[in-house]
């Protein structure tokens, strides 16, 4: 997926006059927030479980080439195949030869995050085979030929009505009629559809929310069932998980999820919670007759020991864009690559380089609010600064703001001439703004004045005042 | 008063931080008389300037270092420093720390330095145990969390506690209280789109709420509300707000300046 995060500004502007997005995300952030909210409230043990969690990845990040290598002897034992991947193009190209080995005209695809970052469905039409989305909001957004705009919910930037026109205009063949005005009828009409494609696949791919290394196993969690029946009705399940997927065992997944659902929907888990271990075994009744986990670096390898390394505890529950101000503004295509909000801030720059992401760290207020929430207690605002402090080194931002902020420090290291020229300035400000109280235009901060008004001084300047009264004894 | 009690009062160090002694001065004469009326002597140390902390959330780290040690030489010999300001607080008391903590001479004098700064109303309520009598605001007011003393430092009760004291006050929480109003710092005139989007669903909330007054901790913020609020009402016939640091009120000093953004 070409990235296009260093037009931040101007895809939040598109984003800011889009009436559809402005009015799902009205929605979206009261909706995700109260949910957590009620759902943290009912789990009073919900904090020590984040510490819980926390300290789980922690442990995993510093010994991830000893739990990875274990859960690849696993997964070979259950008689599945781990397949490792540096990059993007090698993961596309490990998925692709799967499916011409298997000659599939057809992919059933679960929701995968990675599957985005590879660009895989690109690659598949490339090479005539069809992927087919059987998550309802991915399978929406296909129809759309769009991104994702949220990593738990791919086509939150939609309304009811603009999916239904949708939904009329791809299934034109169905009666037009028919009444899709209840969100329940629009899901009907989707799973019609896809339950035939269901059969036709020849290989199903899905993500992972955990590998297990203990056992071997990967684990999802859906709402809709899709996931299941993309894995077990095709001839093969391929798995595309990034390396920080990986949990030591059973145990921990089970820890970890307790956070999950109620950070991510409010939901205390998921309606479906599916551990796969290995293809078909001669007892199983049905299954895939092969099973396949693509694990991806991608770049996470080389943030070990970085400063970035906390970005790697991330299980992907979308709890720091739900209740971020910025995303809920500008909606998730601003962010321009796969990930988008906070999580997105950091790891956009961390994964496709900090050149070609150079407003996500810096569109952040750094309120708070998204670590203040995230269930695994990642320091995103810090590691945005960490980001910033890079592109400064590197000169990445711009002249002006460069200009400007070197002239305050310049000016604040002393002291005299500060107090001098501050005194002057802010007299003339403050006569200037004297009437009003404040000022329609200002030349150099047009940016604020064009939508607000900006306060005048009072005119001296406190430390002055102070010393005078102090001098005069009259002050206290 | 005996020379004991004298020296029993604990020497505060008063940082303004560089809005308030550029742009609003009564709002540290208002600390400055909180601060003595919880029975502390105030000084105003020489000299100061910034905290840094543009130049640290601008990545600039080798300048926000510099104003930290500037800062330190000139606050370490109070026993407390109070500032009016969440986002400066947490900046000396957060993030010296953090930004010299490579630095064998100077981090523990941040540390230092951090363990006794303040942010007014939670020094005040926290420390001072100050009560609030013979002060009056009749009418309705609404208060906005900032960003940095809520979630950095923990102040939430503090001015709600010490405005409880204020008769004729009623304070009408605000929806939203805890979102980000869209300041930012540098944010807001590097993405000045999405600013005026969260400080307008922030402007919005504020009107409904019916309140008269709305109050705040940091002088970043409350430009920015003031600033919204009184171009929607100039553009849009919407009704005015007064907008005031919440130390004028509690020093029943609201007669010494308009509101920010008002003129006499
Ligand atoms: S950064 Fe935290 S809150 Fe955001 S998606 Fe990852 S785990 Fe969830």
């Amino acid at each position: 997926m070409l990235a296009t995060s260093n037009e931040f500004r101007a895809n939040a502007r598109v984003g800011l006059a889009n009436p559809t997005l402005q009015s799902a995300l009205g929605k979206m952030k009261v909706g995700f927030p109260t949910k957590r909210a009620e759902a943290v409230a009912k789990l009073p043990e919900f904090d020590a479980l984040r510490d819980q969690a926390r300290d789980i990845k922690n442990h995993v990040l510093e010994n991830i080439d000893w739990y990875l290598e274990r859960f690849e002897r696993r997964v070979n034992e259950a008689g599945g195949h781990v397949h490792w991947a540096r990059t993007p193009e090698e993961a596309r190209e490990i998925v692709l030869g799967i499916c011409r080995r298997l000659g599939a005209r057809t992919v059933t695809k679960g929701k995968s995050m990675i599957a985005e970052e590879i660009g895989l469905n690109a690659h598949l039409e490339k090479h005539a085979i069809e992927p087919v989305e059987t998550d309802l909001g991915e399978y929406i957004i296909q129809l759309r030929n769009e991104a994702p705009s949220h990593i738990i919910a791919p086509a939150v930037h939609l309304t009811k009505d603009a999916i239904e026109a949708d939904f009329r205009r791809a299934h034109s063949h169905l009666d037009a009629r028919r009444d899709l005005t209840e969100p329940q009828s629009l899901v009907a009409e989707a799973r019609g559809i896809l339950r035939k494609r269901y059969f036709e696949a020849d290989v199903g791919i899905t993500g992972a929310n955990f590998l297990v290394a203990e056992t071997g196993s990967s684990v999802i969690v859906t709402n809709e069932g899709n996931g299941d029946l993309t894995q077990l009705l095709p001839k093969a399940h391929v798995v595309l998980a990034s390396l920080e997927k990986i949990v030591p065992t059973l145990e921990d997944a089970s820890t970890i999820l307790r956070v999950l659902a109620r950070s991510a929907t409010g939901q205390e888990m998921s309606v479906y919670t599916t551990f796969s271990t290995g293809p078909k075994r001669p007892s199983d009744l049905d299954g895939p007759g092969e099973y396949h986990v693509v694990l991806l670096d991608n770049g996470r390898s080389a943030l070990l020991g970085t400063e970035f390394q906390e970005i790697l505890r991330c299980i992907r529950c979308g709890a720091c864009m739900n209740h971020c101000p910025v995303y809920g503004a500008v909606g998730g295509h601003a962010y321009g690559w796969v990930y988008p909000g906070p999580m997105g801030a950091v790891l956009t720059p961390s994964l496709i380089g900090v050149e070609n992401a150079k407003p996500l760290p810096n569109a952040s207020t750094f309120c708070g609010k998204c670590e203040s929430v995230c269930p695994m207690r990642i320091p995103l605002p810090k590691m945005m600064r960490h980001y910033r402090a890079r592109e400064w080194e590197r000169r990445l931002g711009t002249r002006v703001s460069r200009l400007a902020l070197g002239a305050w420090a310049w000016a604040a290291r002393r002291p005299a001439l500060y107090r001098f020229a501050a005194a002057r300035a802010m007299s003339a400000l403050g006569w200037l703004g004297r009437r009003h109280g404040s000022f329609f235009n200002l030349p150099l901060a047009s940016g604020w004045t064009t939508t607000r008004e900006f306060p005048a001084p009072q005119g001296r300047t406190f430390q002055d005042l102070w010393r005078e009264r102090r001098r005069a004894g009259g002050g206290r | 008063m005996s020379d004991t009690q004298t020296r029993a009062r604990p020497r505060v160090g008063l940082f303004a931080t560089c809005l308030v002694d550029l742009f609003r001065p009564s709002v540290g004469f208002a600390a400055a008389k909180l601060i003595e009326d919880s029975g502390c002597d105030v000084e105003v140390p020489e000299g100061q300037t910034c905290c840094g902390q543009p130049a640290f959330n601008s990545g600039d780290n080798a300048d926000a270092a510099e104003l930290a040690r500037r800062a330190i030489v000139m606050l370490e010999g109070y026993d407390y420093v109070v500032v009016p300001s969440g986002s400066c607080g947490g900046m000396i008391r957060e993030h010296y720390p953090e930004l010299l903590a490579g630095d064998r001479e100077w981090a523990p004098r941040a540390r230092h330095v951090a363990a006794r700064t303040w942010e007014l109303t939670a020094f005040l309520h926290e420390v001072r145990g100050l009560r609030i009598e013979g002060v009056r605001h009749d009418g309705v007011v609404t208060y906005h969390d900032s960003c940095s003393g809520l979630r950095e430092l923990g102040v939430k009760a503090q001015p709600r506690a010490l405005l409880a004291g204020v008769a004729g006050a009623t304070l009408k929480e605000l929806p939203g209280a805890e979102t980000c109003c869209g300041f930012g710092g540098t944010f807001c005139v590097k993405y000045p789109e999405v600013s005026d989007k969260m400080v307008s669903e922030k402007a919005a909330d504020i009107l409904a709420t019916g309140a008269g007054t709305l109050l705040a901790g940091d002088m970043g913020c409350l430009m920015n509300m003031a600033g919204k609020l009184k171009r929607m009402a100039m553009e849009q016939g919407a009704r005015p707000v007064a907008v005031r640091h919440v130390a004028e009120v509690l020093a029943g000093m609201e007669q010494d300046a308009p509101p920010i953004g008002e003129s006499k």
